[in-house]
C-alpha cells in the first residue's frame, strides 16, 4: 500500500509531454510569475556589483572602476557607521522585547475578563492603532509629547517636572519613545495571535487545576503561559531576523538634528548617502552589509529553533 | 453544585482589580491621542495653538475642514491614494492568487520550484539602491504605476492564500477534472468562491498597506505632485509643525483663522476616517488570515 502510494507520487512528479500538455495552463501562469519575480526580486541582486565599484552613473554598471573593498572599509571606520549599527540593532531589539511582552501581557489579562461584550469592545479598541499609518501615530505622538502637549501637562500639574521637558531634544529619551510608538501601535494587534493560542489550549486543564485548589495567578502562571510559550518562541525566532527591518519610518519621521547620534539607523544612513548624496555605491555596500547581518540571524534563530525542540521556519 | 462555585480568594480579587486597571488605562492611552486630534481638528486654530484642549474643542470651528478641502495638492494626493489602493488591491489579489492556485495543485510538477524561487524573495532582497535604480531603468519613477506594480506579488499573502488552498478537499478538484474542467474553470469557478474567507482577508491587508504608505511616493514621485498620495502631503504638514515652535507659529499665522496645527489634525481625521470606519467590521477576516499566517509553513 505504502509503496503503491511512493510510485504514484513519483509517477506524478515525472515530466512527460503529456503531462506538460495536460498542465499547460499552469506552466503559462508560472512562466510570468517567473520573469515577473526575476525582474523585481532576482535581478536588483546585481545591482550589489556597484559595491565594489566607484560607480558612476554616465559608466554605468559594466564600466564603472572596481575598486574592491574601499567602500566597506570606508563604512566600518566611519564613526557614524558604528553608531548606525548600535542604534539599528538596540532599537530592534528593544522594540521586539517590549512589544513582545506587552502584546503577551494584553493577550494574557484579557483571556481573563469574563464578560464577553467588555472583552470584544476592549479588543476592537485595541487594533485601531495598527491601521493607523506610521506618519498619523508619529504625528499625534509628537503632539503628545509636544511642550504643549498632554504628558508635560500631567508631568507638571502632578508637580514632578517644573519646566516642560522638550522630549524630542534630549538623546536619553529618543529610544524609549520609538520603543513606546511600536508598542501603542502593534500591541492589540500582536496579541490576535497569543490569544488564538490561549484559546487552543485544553479547558480540562483549567478545570483539573480549579478542582486542585489553583487560583486565577497559578493557572496563568503553570498553564497559560506553558501553553503559549511555543508560540512565543516561534513569533520571537521569526522576528529576530526582522530586527534589522524594524528601522526606519519611526526613525526617520521623529529623527531631527538634535537626537541624529541616537536616531539614524542604517536604512536612514542608506537613504541620506545613497539617494540624497548620489553615493549609489556606499549606499549599495551598507544595504549588503545589512541583508548579510539579517539572513545571518535568520539562519542563527532557525539553528536555535531546531535545538529548543520546535519546528523549523523555513 | 455549590461546591463548583468559583472561590474569589484573595489573590484572585487582586487580580481582578490589576487587570481592571490595565484595560483602563490601555482604552485611554489608545483612543485619547485620536479623540484629542479630533477635538484639535474642530477647534479655531490661534486658539489651539496656547495648548491645553483635550478631549473636546475649546473654541468650535469647521474652518480647518473646509480649508483642507481646499487644497489642491491633499486634494490630488486623496483621487491617487484611492486610485493606488483600488488598483492596487485588485491587481494584487488577482495575482497572488493564482500563483497560490498554482502552486498548491497537487500534479503541478515545478510546485516546490515555484514555492522555492518565492520563499527566497521574503529573505533576500537587492536594498534600497539597486531598487530604486532598476525602477529608474523600468521608467516607474516619476509615474503612478510604481505604486502598483513592483509589490504585486508578495511571497507572504502567497503563503497565506496557499495554506488555505491547500486545506481544500482534493476531491473537488478531481470531481471537476472528471466532468471536462480545465484549470482556469477550477480556478475562477470551483476554487476561488471557497477561498473568499481569505481574499478577503489579503485585500484588507493589501488595501490598508496602500493606503498608508508614503515613501515610495517620497522616493519616487517627489518631482511629481501630480502623483503625490495623502500620506505623503500629511508628512509634509506635519514637518512644517515640526520646525515651529508654539510660539513662532501663531505670529506667523496671526492673521488667519486656521495654524499648522489645526490644519494637520483636520488632515489627519480625514486620512484616518475611511480605516477607523470600516476595520471593526473586518475583524473576522483580520483575525483568520494572522492565525493562517503566523503558523505557516
Amino acid at each position: 500500500m505504502a509503496r503503491a502510494q511512493v510510485s504514484k507520487v513519483k509517477k506524478d512528479r515525472r515530466i512527460t509531454w503529456k503531462e506538460v500538455k495536460r498542465q499547460k495552463a499552469l506552466l503559462i501562469i508560472s512562466f510570468f510569475m517567473v520573469v515577473y519575480g526575476f525582474i523585481f526580486y532576482y535581478l536588483p541582486l546585481t545591482g550589489w556589483v556597484m559595491a565594489f565599484q566607484n560607480y558612476k552613473p554616465k559608466n554605468g554598471l559594466l564600466g564603472s572602476k572596481f575598486i574592491g573593498l574601499d567602500k566597506f572599509k570606508f563604512l566600518f571606520s566611519d564613526a557614524t557607521f558604528i553608531k548606525v549599527i548600535r542604534n539599528t540593532f538596540c532599537m530592534g531589539a528593544l522594540n521586539l522585547l517590549t512589544t513582545t511582552l506587552m502584546a503577551i501581557l494584553f493577550a494574557i489579562l484579557l483571556n481573563e475578563i469574563r464578560n464577553s461584550v467588555v472583552k470584544k469592545t476592549i479588543q476592537t479598541v485595541s487594533y485601531l492603532p495598527h491601521f493607523l499609518s506610521w506618519i498619523i501615530v508619529t504625528g499625534i505622538l509628537h503632539d503628545a509629547l509636544s511642550s504643549t502637549g498632554i504628558i508635560n501637562d500631567l508631568l507638571m500639574r502632578a508637580g514632578i517636572i517644573k519646566q516642560a521637558i522638550n522630549f524630542f531634544a534630549h538623546t536619553q529619551y529618543f529610544w524609549p519613545i520609538v520603543a513606546f510608538a511600536n508598542c501603542w501601535k502593534e500591541t492589540g494587534w500582536n496579541a490576535i495571535i497569543y490569544l488564538a493560542a490561549i484559546t487552543s489550549i485544553d479547558p480540562c486543564l483549567y478545570e483539573a487545576a480549579s478542582i486542585d485548589g489553583a487560583g486565577r495567578l497559578a493557572k496563568i502562571r503553570y498553564i497559560t503561559l506553558p501553553g503559549i510559550k511555543p508560540t512565543i518562541i516561534i513569533l520571537l525566532l521569526m522576528n529576530v531576523g526582522n530586527v534589522l527591518n524594524a528601522g526606519f519610518e519611526v526613525q526617520y519621521l521623529l529623527g531631527n538634528g538634535l537626537v541624529q547620534s541616537v536616531s539614524q539607523t542604517i536604512d536612514i544612513y542608506v537613504l541620506k548617502w545613497g539617494i540624497s548624496q548620489n553615493d549609489y555605491s556606499l549606499g549599495t555596500a551598507a544595504g549588503i552589509f545589512k541583508s548579510a547581518v539579517s539572513i545571518a540571524l535568520i539562519m542563527l534563530s532557525n539553528a536555535w529553533a531546531k535545538r529548543a525542540g520546535e519546528e523549523r521556519l523555513f | 453544585m455549590k461546591k463548583n462555585k468559583i472561590k474569589h480568594t484573595f489573590g484572585d480579587r487582586v487580580l481582578s482589580f490589576i487587570i481592571a486597571l490595565f484595560m483602563i488605562a490601555f482604552v485611554i492611552i489608545t483612543l485619547y491621542p485620536v479623540l484629542n486630534t479630533v477635538a484639535i481638528s474642530f477647534n479655531d486654530g490661534i486658539d489651539a495653538v496656547r495648548g491645553g484642549i483635550y478631549l473636546w474643542p475649546r473654541k468650535f470651528a469647521i474652518k480647518n475642514y473646509t480649508t483642507v478641502l481646499g487644497m489642491q495638492n491633499l486634494v490630488i494626493g486623496a483621487k491617487i491614494t484611492v486610485a493606488r489602493t483600488v488598483i492596487g488591491t485588485v491587481s494584487a489579489l488577482v495575482v497572488n492568487a493564482l500563483l497560490a492556485y498554482v502552486v498548491s495543485r497537487k500534479r503541478f510538477m515545478f510546485k516546490r520550484e515555484l514555492s522555492l524561487f518565492w520563499v527566497i524573495t521574503m529573505y533576500v532582497n537587492g536594498g534600497m539602491i539597486p531598487t530604486f535604480m532598476l525602477y529608474r531603468n523600468l521608467g516607474l519613477t516619476n509615474s503612478f504605476w510604481v505604486y502598483v506594480v513592483p509589490g504585486m506579488i508578495s511571497a507572504w499573502n502567497m503563503l497565506v492564500i496557499r495554506t488555505y488552498m491547500t486545506g481544500l478537499p482534493d476531491s473537488l478538484e478531481e470531481s471537476a477534472q472528471l466532468d471536462g474542467a480545465g484549470y482556469w474553470t477550477i480556478f475562477v469557478k470551483i476554487i476561488s468562491p471557497l477561498c473568499k474567507p481569505v481574499y478577503a482577508t489579503i485585500a484588507l491587508f493589501v488595501a490598508v498597506a496602500q493606503w498608508n504608505s508614503w515613501f515610495d511616493a517620497m522616493l519616487y514621485n517627489r518631482m511629481k505632485t501630480e502623483y503625490t498620495t495623502l500620506q505623503y502631503e500629511l508628512m509634509k504638514l506635519l514637518s512644517s509643525v515640526m520646525q515651529q515652535s508654539g510660539s513662532a507659529a501663531s505670529a506667523k499665522y496671526s492673521t488667519a483663522a486656521v495654524t499648522p496645527i489645526t490644519i494637520r489634525a483636520a488632515a489627519t481625521v480625514v486620512t484616518m476616517l475611511p480605516i477607523i470606519c470600516l476595520y471593526p467590521f473586518l475583524q473576522r477576516y483580520f483575525v483568520t488570515g494572522l492565525t493562517i499566517g503566523g503558523v505557516k509553513e
